[in-house]
Formats: structure tokens, C-alpha cells, sequence
């Protein structure tokens, strides 16, 4: 049980954690651009992005599937790059999506909690653009973090979308929630719970280790 | 003085959406002078200071610049911007230590060498002694003196100060002047400075232009400004008849 268990923790880990980078770097461009800047159509996209920060995973499984599947847009391409069904890879499209809409939300209310006039202020002590863009996030370094971390638990205890495009294969798709939901219909409610726990648990040191890598900020 | 153009203002027209709160025909700025723009508040004062510290474009007409014509829809290249600093009525410190603070304008140039020159403009300020402590502790006379050390550090060409000692108590108006006037005597730094106070810009400025509703009403010496103002606004405004 122990290496099939290591293995599930390890795929775990795995899928969210590529899923939250590729958040990362979807997600907080997208909210520093959606909090300070002013364009046609942004309140259209903010609407988009909290739709998106609540959308029910198991759809977003469904989404990708019928795009993946072998009749679907994507799946019918048969594009090198673009994963199959029932891999490690079609389950961190659907993690990505489910994630990066927190990321940027998240961001974006951080982004905008920060003083207007800062970024002016900077801009006048020579900053470029893109300088004072940096600045303004790392005033919001709380916030940005934050939106990581909602990130991080929106994929990592998901089960639905990772359940529908990954199908719960054992050895190459297997992840704690659904492992956790295969053995709670096997009655096993002992492995279940243990995995539950191994699962807040890392879920725990993954929040801690986030919090540690922003410093002080915290107690600021 | 010499009277050696730094900044020529043409048919300079602001306006923010219909409403247009700036209108200057002809408006120079001379190198290493201290000019005071007085008025009532939304004269467009700011706005223009703001234009001169190219963080907002006219919507009309130029503002020449040691060989650059800024213009709508135009950036100011990076070289020329970083001329130019202003000292805000409402400074916003970053949140981090005041020595930071200070030290962030040279960071951005690249420099992250020069702890003399951050000692020496927290000392000219009178914070040195606080050079550890968290920006965002300060008093709001403190806040100011630590914008104002980021301003110094840079070595503008050109200091604008917007409003600098609004709200702030007789000692911290008295340090900061001192500051302005002394950095203009001693590097011939060009101070552009907006007040309400009239008796400040007495105190400090060798021109003083009076900007009333986005018009210049009237441009002169210190000494010809209030002992013989041509416009009989300016004569209400500084008599202090001109309710704003």
C-alpha cells in the first residue's frame, strides 16, 4: 500500500502544483492588468472572472472532456501537445481552469486594494511601466499570496473534474480525492480517512511553506 | 538671474472628458528658479504640475523640454522623466523601512550602492535617527520629510512640489522650506511648487504665477507680484478677498 500510496500523494502533488504555476502565470498578470488598468469591456471580464472563481468544478471536468475526447475540437486535432483524455496531463488543463480564475480575482482585489496614487507617486520617482507594476504588486505581496493559496485549495481537494478527465486510473491517474472517493464506496472508511488526512495535511505544509516564502509580511 | 528657458508652454489645453480645467497660451519656466503657482483649489495647478513631471499628456498644445516637445498621446522617454521628480500633497510611502523608502528611486536606476547619499538626505530631513523604522508609522510631517528624501536622493534637475506642507504643523513647514530653498541655492535645482499659502510662495519663490479656473491671470517677480499686481483678481486673491 505504502509505494501505491507515495505514488498517489506524488501525482497529486504533481498535477496541482503544475496546474497552480500555470494559474500563477495566467492569473496574476491577469489581475494586476484587471485592477490597474481602465479599458472597454472590463467589467464584461470581471464578471467572467467571478463566474469563474465559482464555477463548479465537475463542469469544468465536463468542458474538457467533450473538448479532449477524440470527437472534440481539441481531441480531434491530434496535436502532439495537446494531452488525451485520462492522463496527467488533461487533468491540469482542468485543474488550470478551475484555479487560475482565483488567482487572478484574488490579485485583482489585492491590486486594487493598494493606493491609487502610489503608482503615480512611483512613476514620478523614474520608474518604468513595468517597474511600477512590480511595485504595486509587491505592495499587494499579501493579497498575491493569498490568491495562490485560494488557488492552490480550489485544485488540490477537488475531486469532479479530476475524476471525469482523469478517470481515477490506478498507477497513472489516481490522486488522493479520488482514491478517497473509490474507497469510501469500497467501504474501506479507515484508508479513506487516512487519506483525507494525508491530504489536509499536505495541504497544511504547502499553505505554511507559502506563508514562509513571503517573509514577514504577515505580521507587518 | 539668468533667464535660460527650461521649460516653453504653448497653447497648453487640459481637459478630462468635456471639461477642460487648463488653458495656457505662452508660460516659461526658467533653469534654477523657484516658481510658485498660486490659486484656489481646481485651478488646475496640479494638473499642470502633473503635465510637467510628464505622468499626464496635454490634450492640446506642447510643452518643450530641453529639445523635446511633449504632446498628446505622446511618453516622455525614460531619460527625460527621471529629470523630473515631484514631492505629492499626500505622499504614499512604500511599505516597507524609511531608509527603503528612500533608497527606491536609485534602486530603480539601478543603484544599489549608495548609502552615503541615503544617510545624507535622511539627515537633511532630520530622520536619520528613524532610518530603520517602518514608513508607514510615521507622523504625516514625517511621511513628508521621508518623500521629500526620496526626491532628494535622485538629484532632480527639476523638483515639483504639489501642496508640500498642507496640513502639516509650523515645523515641519518651516524644515521643509528650508530644504526647498537651500536645494535650490546650493545645486540650482529648478523648483516648480503649487501652494494655496501666498505668504509661503512670498517666503520662497522668485516668480509667482497666479492660476485662476485653468486661466493664467498673472505671471510676475516676488516683489511685482505683491506690490504691484496688474490684474485686480490677483490684488482680491492676495488680499485675501478671494474666497476659495
Amino acid at each position: 500500500m505504502l509505494p501505491a500510496l507515495t505514488e498517489i500523494i506524488l501525482l497529486s502533488l504533481q498535477v496541482s502544483g503544475i496546474a497552480l504555476l500555470f494559474s500563477t502565470i495566467i492569473g496574476i498578470p491577469l489581475g494586476a492588468i484587471m485592477g490597474l488598468h481602465r479599458f472597454k469591456g472590463r467589467k464584461l471580464v470581471i464578471a467572467l472572472l467571478y463566474t469563474g472563481m465559482g464555477f463548479p468544478p465537475v463542469v469544468v471536468g465536463l468542458f474538457v472532456y467533450i473538448l479532449l475526447s477524440r470527437s472534440g475540437f481539441l481531441g480531434s486535432l491530434n496535436w502532439s501537445f495537446i494531452p488525451s483524455l485520462f492522463t496527467p496531463g488533461a487533468m491540469i488543463i482542468a485543474q488550470t481552469i478551475i484555479s487560475f480564475p482565483l488567482v487572478a480575482g484574488f490579485t485583482m482585489a489585492a491590486v486594487m486594494g493598494v493606493d491609487p496614487n502610489l503608482r503615480q507617486q512611483v512613476i514620478s520617482l523614474g520608474a518604468t511601466s513595468r517597474q511600477a507594476v512590480w511595485t504595486v504588486l509587491m505592495e499587494a505581496k499579501v493579497g498575491v499570496m493569498v490568491s495562490i493559496i485560494a488557488g492552490f485549495g480550489g485544485i488540490i481537494s477537488e475531486v469532479g473534474a479530476v475524476m471525469l478527465v482523469g478517470g481515477n486510473i490506478e498507477g497513472k491517474t489516481r490522486v488522493l480525492t479520488t482514491a478517497i472517493v473509490l474507497e469510501t464506496r469500497k467501504g474501506n472508511f479507515d484508508l479513506a480517512l487516512a487519506l483525507g488526512g494525508v491530504l489536509l495535511l499536505l495541504s497544511f505544509i504547502a499553505n505554511v511553506a507559502m506563508l514562509r516564502l513571503q517573509g514577514k509580511a504577515f505580521d507587518e | 538671474m539668468k533667464t535660460e528657458t527650461l521649460y516653453s508652454i504653448k497653447d497648453l489645453r487640459k481637459c478630462y472628458e468635456e471639461r477642460c480645467i487648463l488653458q495656457l497660451q505662452h508660460f516659461e519656466i526658467f533653469r534654477g528658479e523657484i516658481l510658485a503657482l498660486v490659486g484656489p483649489s481646481g485651478a488646475g495647478k496640479s494638473s499642470l504640475l502633473r503635465m510637467l513631471n510628464f505622468l499626464e499628456t496635454p490634450t492640446e498644445g506642447t510643452i518643450e523640454f530641453e529639445g523635446f516637445t511633449y504632446h498628446s498621446g505622446l511618453e516622455a522617454p525614460l531619460e527625460i522623466r527621471r529629470r523630473v521628480t515631484t514631492v505629492f500633497q499626500r505622499p504614499v510611502l512604500l511599505n516597507r523601512s524609511v531608509w527603503d523608502n528612500v533608497a527606491f528611486g536609485l534602486e530603480l536606476r539601478g543603484n544599489r550602492d549608495a548609502k552615503g547619499e541615503i544617510h545624507s538626505a535622511l539627515e537633511k530631513v532630520g530622520l536619520a535617527n528613524l532610518a530603520r523604522q517602518r514608513a508607514r508609522t510615521l507622523s504625516g510631517g514625517e511621511a513628508q520629510r521621508v518623500a521629500l528624501a526620496r526626491a532628494l536622493v535622485l538629484k532632480p534637475d527639476i523638483l515639483l512640489m504639489d501642496e508640500p506642507t498642507a496640513n502639516l504643523d509650523p515645523a515641519n513647514v518651516t524644515i521643509i522650506e528650508q530644504i526647498a530653498a537651500d536645494l535650490n541655492k546650493s545645486s540650482g535645482t529648478t523648483l516648480v511648487l503649487v501652494t494655496h499659502n501666498i505668504f509661503q510662495a512670498k517666503r520662497l519663490a522668485h516668480r509667482i504665477s497666479f492660476i485662476l479656473e485653468g486661466q493664467l491671470i498673472e505671471l510676475g517677480s516676488n516683489h511685482d507680484f505683491f506690490t504691484s499686481p496688474k490684474d485686480l483678481r490677483t490684488k482680491a486673491f492676495i488680499g485675501g478677498e478671494m474666497v476659495y
